[in-house]
């Protein structure tokens, strides 16, 4: 068995695409490897900005010849297509063989067909994995005709370990020659590395300055990071985004921790970690259980580097960050010189979206919104209201305007430099969340209340201009932001009737009604957050509601969904099932025979032949009232109608439901549709797995 | 070495003159950046085979005037373009070359290249490449060039673009443009300070971009500039209609400062300036070879 190693070097990769190129680069040589009949087995890959390396064991140096044959025409054919037949096989009529078959005497084209050599197919292979290359972007450079990421500087192939000659076309006059040796770090290493297989060109390429493997190198980065950090006794303000992209910069990583100009250090954290990471690639510091940053920070270099050029390195990356401090700085000097209600009028020039006003008319809204809906969250209304008016004031300051992400963490400052009431402040910052599944929602009463309100009128307002999600597009973030609502009622346990909400809502916007699909989307955005949360596909069906007002309770459709997942498992919770299922079956084979809908549900006992009709009846009479919305009479229903099992089983034991009298037959079936809607009117149970 | 701005610039020209560049001055319009320079911006596309040339280029930024407060913010400052067609095997190494020609030691410093795609809208040309950092500070943008007004670049050029103000600042070690150390001459002898040469143009103007300029005349200019450009055009006379490209596309720039133009209108601007472009570029390319002098 052969194994195959190919290595691909270029100049610089963008730290973003690394990963996705190194998979296609797998699976585009082992799918072609596939299509000529080799089976490859293990694949070892590695990939580094300048990079790129995969080895696939397990090949067969040549595949067995093998016989092909075609079936031609009759022998009793006109000599015409037997001639068409020779060509198509490039083949002599006298080579023909004639063989009987159940259908007649036919022609048959028989060929060998010579094994593939490994080492002879693996050039077209790799021209045409290169020449379809799924590069995001890719250019041509110098004369070629040939796209790649950034200008190949070099290719090479080896089979088990052994270089292979060849080349790789750039264009139709120039070539790229297969190379036995490829160079490591492009600043000090002029020591050319030899291709022979995967094991040690890792090795060798260390030498060389060049950790290939993107995880080693992640790795190494990380134990880097957390040295420097703790040795100024601090911790890592950890950050997975950043990581990934300085793994993708760096070929030989070197942590080189610097100092922040005490200057600084009066500026929001926020500032200075955004600041520093947008702009500078630095990682920042911050104490053990704080979350201030510490007045350092780390840079990964891309070299080896000694005491000499680790200082000089650090001074020039302090010197860079002090100028980028001093915008941040002059931007937070700027900002915060006034009030936010002083940004307010500015807001008008800034359009929140084509139809919808703009972000000052869209403040309007808010503050009345959340004014409204202050109580349901327990949040003073005054405060909500007044939060919510300056909650977007800080999208036309300065430094939103260079760090867009600082978005409300500014306003919150800004609103604490003013005296604002901490409880404004703290909505004001808290207002965008939850940003993702990963973010909080708002912790405060008043940051609940805007951050409900500025999510709903987002919703109402982008649905009612027609700005609906569509397939995988979803530009403004609007599932989103149904999530971020469902989220907030789910974990802050808000009961508020949201249909009212966005009625509201849509008054504000000047709309006539709230748009029809959007209590549709509420519903599929709660089936999919419910899933999301670890409820089962069928009971998330369970409690969707297709009435009109049904955002009216997502609270409880979500209570009802967790309650019915933990339920529905323990035995009274089978025997719920097995008694619905009983009832359900039998009513569903009669709708087939007849519209059992027109049957009137007042049962009549004298009706009654059996014991277990009456014991049924009576039991259904004694069930608990029930009403959508009480958690404690749920669970007293759900029991009542678990117990209900020995009764429906009972009935079914004893009783024939078809009686050849038409009354006594649709008295019993009354009887059952009363004890199926006692089930139905807590959740469409047709809709569990068992029971479909 | 001297590392004094003009010492930089000298140094820069001469390393690549020996790279065989075609050593140009200035263009004498003002312009944006050193791209739009008919060297670079036409020479990318057409008749010659070969073509590498250096040049310094003053450009102009209207709206990043700061009345000359801003350490570290000019609406005026250089540029050093080296444009290299088609792009060398090596023009990685030769950039590195360069720096090491003004003083600054790759094999000490932390230098990458950091993903930045180019784009002009105005002149409807595009291409990848990087940012080039050292110690963190941009110091160059490094760009492959693969179309330009809307036509595709073949071969591809290379585009290497130094701010030079702050490459300078950078090798001066000092955090304030204005105390760059232009002639490396004490201040007794005649030495000047980048401040003591544009400070006072920087103030002035500020304001003249943003406060004082007549918005109804630069508009006046810049439909005069673009009808010129298309009488030009259909004269067949692309290098004059493209000097009345670049004044459109500065116009709209010093329009834009004032504040003038709505988002919607810029967009509309953009697009006529790029309409302009396109036609100097294709009118460029279309010129018989005969008038290019000796082409390849």
């Amino acid at each position: 068995m052969a194994s195959l190693f190919v290595e691909l070097s270029s100049e610089e990769i963008p730290a973003r695409m690394q990963k996705a190129a190194i998979l296609a680069l797998e699976t585009g040589l082992v799918s072609a490897l596939k299509d000529r009949g080799f089976t490859p087995n293990a694949t070892k890959t590695a990939i580094s900005p300048r990079h790129m390396a995969v080895e696939i064991d397990g090949l067969a140096d040549r595949l067995a010849d093998r016989l092909e044959e075609k079936r031609g025409p009759r022998t009793s054919a006109p000599q015409q297509a037997i001639e068409g037949f020779c060509q198509s096989a490039g083949i002599t009529q006298e080579a023909l063989e004639v063989r009987n078959t159940d259908k007649g005497e036919f022609y048959f084209a028989v060929s060998s067909i010579t094994g593939s050599v490994l080492s002879e197919c693996i050039g077209d292979m790799l021209q045409t994995i290169i020449e379809k290359f799924p590069w995001p972007k890719s250019q041509r450079w110098a004369e070629t005709s040939l796209s790649w990421v950034r200008p190949l500087r070099s290719i090479s192939v080896a089979i088990d370990g052994v270089p292979l000659t060849g080349a790789l076309q750039l264009s139709e006059r120039h070539i790229l020659a297969y190379q036995a040796e490829v160079t490591g770090h492009p600043f000090y290493s002029k020591q050319p590395v030899t291709i022979s297989d995967f094991a040690s060109y890792l090795a060798d390429m260390r030498t060389a300055s060049v950790i290939v493997c993107h995880t080693e190198r992640r790795t190494e980065i990380i134990r880097q990071l957390e040295q420097c950090a703790n040795e100024k006794g601090l911790v890592l303000v950890s950050d997975d985004g950043l990581l990934d992209e300085i793994c993708g910069l760096v070929e030989w990583p070197q942590a080189i921790c610097g100092q922040i100009d005490d200057s600084f250090m009066s500026l929001p954290s926020e500032v200075l970690i955004t600041s520093m990471r947008v702009h500078q690639k630095f990682f920042a510091l911050k104490a053990k259980e704080s979350d201030t940053a510490a007045p350092f920070f780390i840079t990964v270099a891309n070299r080896r580097a000694d005491d000499n050029t680790t200082d000089l390195i650090k001074t020039g990356n302090e010197r860079v960050l002090r100028a980028r401090l001093s915008d941040a700085a002059f931007f937070w000097d700027q900002d915060k010189a006034k009030p936010l209600d002083a940004y307010l009028p500015l807001l008008a020039n800034v359009t929140f979206y084509e139809g919808l006003g703009s972000v000052r008319d869209k403040a309007d809204r808010l503050s009345a919104l959340a004014t409204i809906i202050a109580p349901a969250c327990g949040a003073e209304p005054a405060i909500a209201g007044r939060a919510a008016l300056l909650a977007k004031a800080d999208l036309v300051t300065d430094m939103v305007g260079e760090f867009p992400e600082l978005q409300g963490i500014m306003g919150g400052y800004y609103a604490r430099q003013h005296d604002e009431d901490s409880a404004i402040s703290d909505a004001i910052t808290q207002h965008y969340r939850p940003q993702g599944p990963n973010d909080d929602i708002p912790k405060s009463p008043a940051g609940l209340a805007v951050a409900l309100a500025d999510k709903i009128d987002t919703l109402v307002g982008f649905f009612g201009v027609g700005a609906k999600p569509t397939g995988s597009r979803d530009p403004y973030a609007l599932r989103r932001a149904a999530l971020g609502i469902l989220r907030m009622i789910d974990e802050a346990d808000l009961d508020i009737d949201l249909a009212a909400i966005f009625a509201e809502a849509a008054v504000r916007y000047g709309f006539d009604r709230v748009d029809d699909e959007l209590a549709g989307f509420m519903q599929d955005r709660l089936k999919v957050s419910l899933r999301d949360s670890g409820i089962s596909y069928d009971i998330a069906e369970s409690v969707m509601s297709d009435v009109d007002d049904s955002t009216a309770n997502l609270r409880w459709q979500i209570r009802l969904a967790g309650h019915l997942q933990q339920y529905l498992h323990t035995e009274a919770g089978s025997k719920l099932l097995a008694g619905y299922r009983r009832i359900s079956s039998i009513l569903a084979s009669e709708t087939k025979k007849q519209d059992i809908s027109k049957i009137p549900l007042d049962i009549n006992a004298d009706y009654f032949e059996a014991e277990a009709e009456t014991g049924l009846y009576q039991a259904i009479q004694t069930l608990p009232a029930y009403q959508r919305g009480d958690q404690g009479m749920l669970a007293q229903q759900l029991d009542a109608l678990a117990a209900l099992q020995i009764q429906i089983d009972r009935f079914f034991d004893d009783v024939i439901v078809n009686h050849e009298t038409a009354e006594i037959r649709e008295n019993r079936l009354a009887l059952l549709m009363v004890a199926e809607s006692h089930f139905k009117q807590i959740a469409a149970f047709d809709q569990i797995e068992s029971i479909r | 070495m001297k590392t004094d701005f003009q010492s930089i610039i000298l140094n820069l020209q001469r390393y690549w003159a020996e790279q065989g560049c075609v050593i140009l001055q200035p263009y004498d319009m003002e312009v944006g950046a050193g791209t739009f320079h008919p060297a670079t911006t036409l020479r990318a596309l057409g008749p010659d085979r070969i073509w590498n040339a250096a040049y310094v280029q003053p450009s102009r930024r209207p709206t990043d005037g700061r009345y000359g407060e801003n350490p570290n913010r000019l609406q005026h400052y250089y540029q050093f373009q080296t444009i290299m067609k088609p792009s060398p095997a090596n023009s990685q190494e030769l950039y590195l070359g360069s720096l090491e020609a003004i003083g600054l030691d790759v094999y000490a410093h932390d230098i990458r290249f950091v993903e930045d795609d180019w784009e002009s809208p105005t002149l409807g040309a595009w291409g990848l490449g990087w940012e080039v950092w050292c110690d963190g500070m941009e110091v160059s943008q490094f760009t492959y060039f693969q179309q330009v007004g809307g036509i595709e670049c073949s071969p591809v050029p290379l585009e290497l673009t130094y701010g030079l103000e702050r490459l300078a600042m950078f090798i001066q070690g000092i955090d304030d443009v204005y105390q760059l150390d232009w002639n490396g001459v004490p201040k007794d002898k005649g030495g000047k300070r980048y401040g003591d040469i544009f400070h006072r143009a920087e103030v002035e103007f500020s304001g003249w971009n943003f406060e004082i300029a007549s918005t109804q005349m630069l508009l006046r200019h810049f439909e005069d500039a673009e009808t010129e450009c298309q009488r030009l055009l259909e004269a067949d006379k692309s290098l004059p209609a493209y000097d009345q490209c670049m004044k459109a596309s500065h116009l709209f720039n010093l329009l834009d400062a004032r504040g003038v133009i709505s988002v919607t209108e810029r967009q509309s601007f953009i697009g006529r300036v790029r309409t302009l472009a396109k036609g100097c570029c294709e009118a460029w390319i279309a010129a018989p070879a005969s008038s290019e002098g000796q082409a390849g």
